[in-house]
């Protein structure tokens, strides 16, 4: 048995009780059952309304457009498919990082509409019309760097390197938020990042130092 | 470069050479001798190099160089770019996400592969049916694992009945893995995998597993492989039971003395039982490789410390020629010890790459980097030592238990052993078998835990004594270095304002701790490089070394920069690829010191050939010729008109052939080693390196809550190279050390056998809220034993943190925790009772 099959026999128990997957699915006809009810008493056209909203995609590969650093990108993928890994997979943009996967690390982080997510928690198909902004985007044009990218190679604000981007990807977001942080301001904006290697100290250090230097790269919403 | 090191001015005080030596023991110089018989000597000239502290005492002494060695480094102050704070070569890659990891290798018709585990603790496997597996449309490949790296092994396999498939002895044990065309489709036939196990009795709580009756991991005596993992103990130990030991000696072989007599000698007795929990590495690159089988030989990305020790596990396991084997890690996400080796998810992504034909990619998930690929192993300790009212240590008494899981080396004695003269130390270490995850090394293998018992009760003994507690160091440690550090960090962190235990009010209490770390001289004479110039004044360095974040590739530029008189950014390096001559694996802290010196060494000889071929057009002979500042000229002041000169540049380019090129390997130290293995090519250097850590914390004796409020770390590494990134990998030991300290702890379900917070948000690890002010300063040592003079700080910085915290925990509650993690419920605990006073905290 694989540990999968472990998690599925935790939720299908033997003494047939409900599974998780069960549960959400039962939750999902019941929902749709109590639509149906209501629908019996406010005419047949609402109900079939309500089931069809939201619109359901997949299971098969289902084709979104990604606005991906300024340019539109077509992909291909299968509804369950991540931010993350729709960028790493399907458009080659592997300076994003996945690290824990389900939302504890944020070594993921990209912008939408300039605001950091965890694309590891958002489903490709989810995105819809918002600007996606990579690390590889981060840039303003191939010759210059953004100032936190400028300023964490000058203070050494990296190791390994894994947590960079995403490091990178919610201090330059503080910066478009707060053009001049404080010490804490840095800390609380990269209280998500995981960084095992222990850079903190330069990453402040760095974030800091690109605020006073005062510029600003991309704001993220092209 | 720390502030303190920029004041300070060199001196050069009249004084002998450096002490802080060890004893060399009498086996070990039986053995150099020995060694030193089977080859002869080279030939040598009598050299004077800079030797000594910088800011405390410095002299020249003379050391035997072989002849074809380069002329000794003068001190940093007087370099261009070695000592210098260069930003990382590889920067710019970093932070676009340029940045190769083996995570990210793409190859086409790449596969994906997930690992089929156990989800028991102990069983035998009866069956393995992989037909649903096979029938899943993206499936093109499933292999069954017959041979389980990492696990100890039975030393008489007879003892064990014969089984089909291995015995699973974890939760989490590698069995069989999947490639199928998309990540989602391998992870999905994973699960389609059915294996029927016969679930078998297990223990994975230490104390349990050490009692009479208690479930055995193996039905004998067994021994963890040599190149498994990095880390594991050594073989042929006694075994009873699941407790292998105790092992006696140590790297400098068995202590001496007799404690029995210390302990009467001694005025003083202080001891205590100190105990440490299991920490896993926790990389951000999980463990994983892409191989890519081909007839005419396989390539291997790997997420690896050792792209050698990968080549030649996956050579044995292949049988393949080596030079059939590539491996390459351009960049890898963070080891830490734990990614030494092919891995059983290497040796699984090769089978399967092999039966399909195509590039398998498997990276493990979070969970099974949690459970399967290494951790530092947990201890108890007991800890006596015995002193004379004077403080002179006259015995120091250790016995540990330690579970590596299914693996060996669990052992804390390298601090007892070699932090302080004692006449008499005896050390007992045991390994004690559980049904857990194979322990791997961890950044100073054994080390933070035997601090944390040792540089406790020193502080206990001071406070017996009524001395400092630096005072007490300041007599029992010979080191120099260290002397030094403390006289540096008491001055930065202000130790004369530390007050009496548990003086503060009020319920948040501040205090201020010490702890210092020692650690040894590792050489890995298997280092070569190979540096070439082309006509168009071009410089590559290649070499097999992997950069794992240290940022040896940047140290490499700076050093062959220094040599041919350019910048670190002139020097094109191609490391991370056993295509390229061999390189040390990055372990024990030995990178800096073991290839360092060998691309000094080839950056020289190829200075030579330059200088040989351009001398004539500059009216002189090669040994009238420098490089600096990219020109090559008579060795005058720049203002000196009188002489031709030309660019390094316009030299390459009168070069007879379109390259040229020279190769150099690490060479034995100046005057030896304390003892070498020529079989491993690994060489024990002569002293130690160190640091000591101020730690001030603040208590919330009403929650619980320890907080970290300031580190000053005074590290010794000899010749600083990157003082920019030395700093960061100090940071990085603090924090990791603080970590380990106050919150990380891997749990294990006494019912089950599992692990209950496989993942990264129940396995706590401090983030950005949990870094405190962290001061770093590093003194520059020279002993002038190679070229370069420069060592290592990864394992050093690490060592002393959770007992210089535990330490300033006492001084700012007066209650001493005998255990780790200090979360609030365990300070709660240990503030209410006197349990914990005595050592036997609950
Ligand atoms: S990988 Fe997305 S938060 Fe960790
Ligand atoms: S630099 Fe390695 S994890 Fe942050």
């Amino acid at each position: 048995m694989s540990k999968e099959d472990e998690r599925m026999s935790v939720e299908e128990s033997p003494k047939g009780g409900v599974s998780r997957r069960g549960f959400l699915k039962g939750a999902g006809l019941t929902a749709a059952g109590a639509a149906i009810m209501e629908g019996g008493l406010l005419g047949v056209r609402e109900a079939t309304a309500a089931l069809r909203e939201p619109p359901v995609v997949g299971p098969g590969s289902v084709s979104v457009t990604l606005k991906v650093n300024g340019a539109s990108r077509r992909v291909d993928v299968e509804p369950r498919t991540t931010l993350a890994e729709a960028l790493r997979f399907e458009l080659g943009l592997t300076g994003t990082k996945v690290v824990c996967d389900r939302g504890s690390c944020s070594a993921c982080t990209v912008w939408l509409d300039g605001t950091p997510v965890c694309s590891c928690m958002t489903l490709a198909v989810d995105v819809g019309s918002r600007a996606v902004t990579t690390i590889e985007g981060l840039a303003p044009d191939d010759e210059r760097l953004h100032p936190v990218q400028e300023a964490f190679i000058e203070y050494d604000a990296m190791q390994c390197g894994f947590c960079t981007p995403g490091m990178i990807m919610s201090c330059a977001a503080l910066l478009n938020r707060k053009a001049n942080p404080t010490l804490e301001d840095v800390k609380t904006a990269t209280s998500g990042n995981l960084c095992r290697c222990g850079t903190y100290p330069k990453v402040f250090e760095a974030t800091l130092a690109a605020a006073k230097t005062g510029g600003h790269g991309r704001k993220g919403g092209d | 470069m720390s502030e303190a090191q920029q004041d300070k001015a060199t001196t050069n005080a009249p004084a002998s050479a450096p002490t802080g030596e060890p004893p060399v023991p009498k086996a070990a110089v039986e053995e150099a001798k020995k060694a030193a018989n089977k080859k002869p000597e080279p030939a040598t000239r009598a050299q004077l190099v800079p030797a000594g502290i910088v800011g405390a005492k410095m002299s020249e002494i003379e050391r035997a160089v072989p002849l074809d060695e380069p002329p000794p480094l003068p001190l940093n102050s007087e370099l261009k770019v070695i000592g210098k704070r260069v930003p990382r070569v590889d920067g710019r890659l970093k932070v676009t996400g340029a940045a190769k990891y083996t995570a990210d290798v793409r190859l086409p018709g790449m596969l994906f592969a997930r690992m089929v585990t156990s989800p028991h603790p102990h069983a035998r496997i009866r069956s393995i049916d992989t037909s649903a597996a096979e029938a899943h449309r993206q499936v093109r490949a499933i292999h069954i694992l017959d041979r389980v790296l990492g696990n100890a092994e039975l030393r008489d396999k007879s003892k064990e009945l014969p089984a089909k498939f291995p015995i699973v002895r974890f939760a989490g044990q590698p069995i069989a893995a999947v490639a199928a065309t998309t990540q989602a489709a391998a992870d999905e036939a994973a699960r389609l995998v059915k294996v029927v196990y016969e679930p078998l009795p297990f223990v994975v709580d230490m104390d349990k597993a050490r009692e009479a009756g208690a479930p055995l991991v193996f039905p004998g005596p067994a021994d963890q492989s040599g190149s498994a993992g990095g880390g594991g103990g050594p073989a042929g130990v006694k075994q009873k039971g699941n407790v292998r030991g105790p092992v006696r000696s140590g790297p400098h072989g068995q202590p001496p003395g007799d404690v029995e007599k210390g302990f009467k000698e001694a005025d003083v007795i202080v001891e205590g039982e100190f105990r440490t929990q299991v920490q896993t590495h926790s990389a951000l690159e999980t463990h994983g490789v892409v191989a890519d089988w081909k007839p005419e030989g396989l390539t291997v990305y790997s997420s690896t410390q050792g792209t050698g020790s990968v080549r030649d596990e996956l050579a044995e396991i292949f049988k393949l020629k080596k030079s059939q084997v590539r491996v390459v890690t351009e960049f890898m996400g963070g080891g830490f010890g734990a990614k030494f080796g092919a891995g059983n998810y290497g040796a699984l992504a090769t089978h399967l790459s092999k039966k399909a034909g195509a590039p398998v990619r498997l990276m493990l998930d979070r969970k099974d980097e949690h459970l399967s690929t290494g951790n530092r192993p947990d201890s108890v300790q007991k800890l006596r030592i015995g002193a004379r009212r004077d403080g002179t240590l006259t015995a120091i008494h250790l016995q540990s238990y330690g579970t590596a899981g299914t693996g060996t080396g669990a052992g804390t004695a390298g601090p007892a052993q070699n932090m302080y003269e004692c006449s008499h130390i005896s050390t007992e270490e045991s390994d004690v078998f559980t049904h857990a995850g194979p322990a791997a090394a961890f950044r100073a293998p054994g080390h933070p835990q035997g601090c944390f018992a040792l540089e406790q009760l020193i502080d206990e003994l001071a406070e017996r004594l009524q001395v400092d507690p630096l005072a007490l160091r300041d007599k029992i440690d010979k080191s120099d270095a260290r002397r030094e550090e403390r006289r540096i960090g008491a001055e930065r962190v202000n130790w004369s304002r530390r007050h009496a235990p548990s003086a503060d009010k009020g319920a948040v209490k501040r205090g201020i701790g010490v702890a210092q770390a020692v650690w040894y001289r590792l050489i890995n004479l298997d280092s070569s490089v190979e540096v070439r110039l082309t006509r168009d004044g071009s410089v590559e360095l290649l070499s097999g070394v992997q950069d794992i974040g240290g940022g040896i590739r940047t140290a490499l530029a700076q050093v062959v920069a220094e040599e041919l008189g350019l910048k670190p950014t002139d020097i094109t390096l191609r490391i991370g690829d056993t295509a390229f001559p061999n390189g040390p694996a990055s372990g024990g802290s030995m990178t800096t010191g073991s290839i360092t010196p060998a691309a000094r060494n080839a950056a020289h000889k190829l200075k030579l050939q330059l200088l040989e071929q351009v001398a004539p057009a500059l009216d002189t002979t090669p040994d009238h010729l420098v490089m600096r500042d990219g020109v090559v000229s008579r060795d005058l002041p720049s203002t000196s008109k009188a002489y031709k000169s030309m660019t390094f540049k316009q030299a390459a380019a009168k070069l007879q052939t379109e390259q040229i090129a020279a190769r150099a390997s690490r060479n034995d130290d100046y005057g030896g080693f304390v003892f070498k293995n020529e079989k491993d090519a690994f060489g024990f250097g002569i002293g130690t390196y160190g640091g000591v850590q101020f730690v001030e914390v603040a208590v919330d004796t009403e929650t619980g809550i320890v907080k970290v409020e300031r580190v000053v770390a005074v590290h010794d590494c000899g010749r600083p190279i990157n003082p920019l990134a030395l700093e960061s990998q100090i940071n990085g030991g603090v924090l990791q050390g603080i970590s380990y300290a106050l919150y990380e702890n891997r749990i294990l379900d006494r019912n089950t056998g599992k692990m209950v917070n496989p993942n990264l948000e129940q396995y706590k690890i401090a983030g950005s809220r949990e870094t405190p002010v962290i001061e770093t300063i590093l003194i520059e040592e020279y002993v002038g034993r190679n070229s370069t003079d420069a060592g290592g700080i990864g394992e050093p910085s690490t060592i002393p943190t959770a007992a210089a915290i535990a330490n300033a925990v006492y001084n700012a509650t007066g209650v001493r925790m005998y255990e780790i993690p200090m979360t609030p419920a365990h300070v709660l605990a240990a503030l209410k009772g006197g349990a914990a006073k005595k050592g036997v905290n609950a």
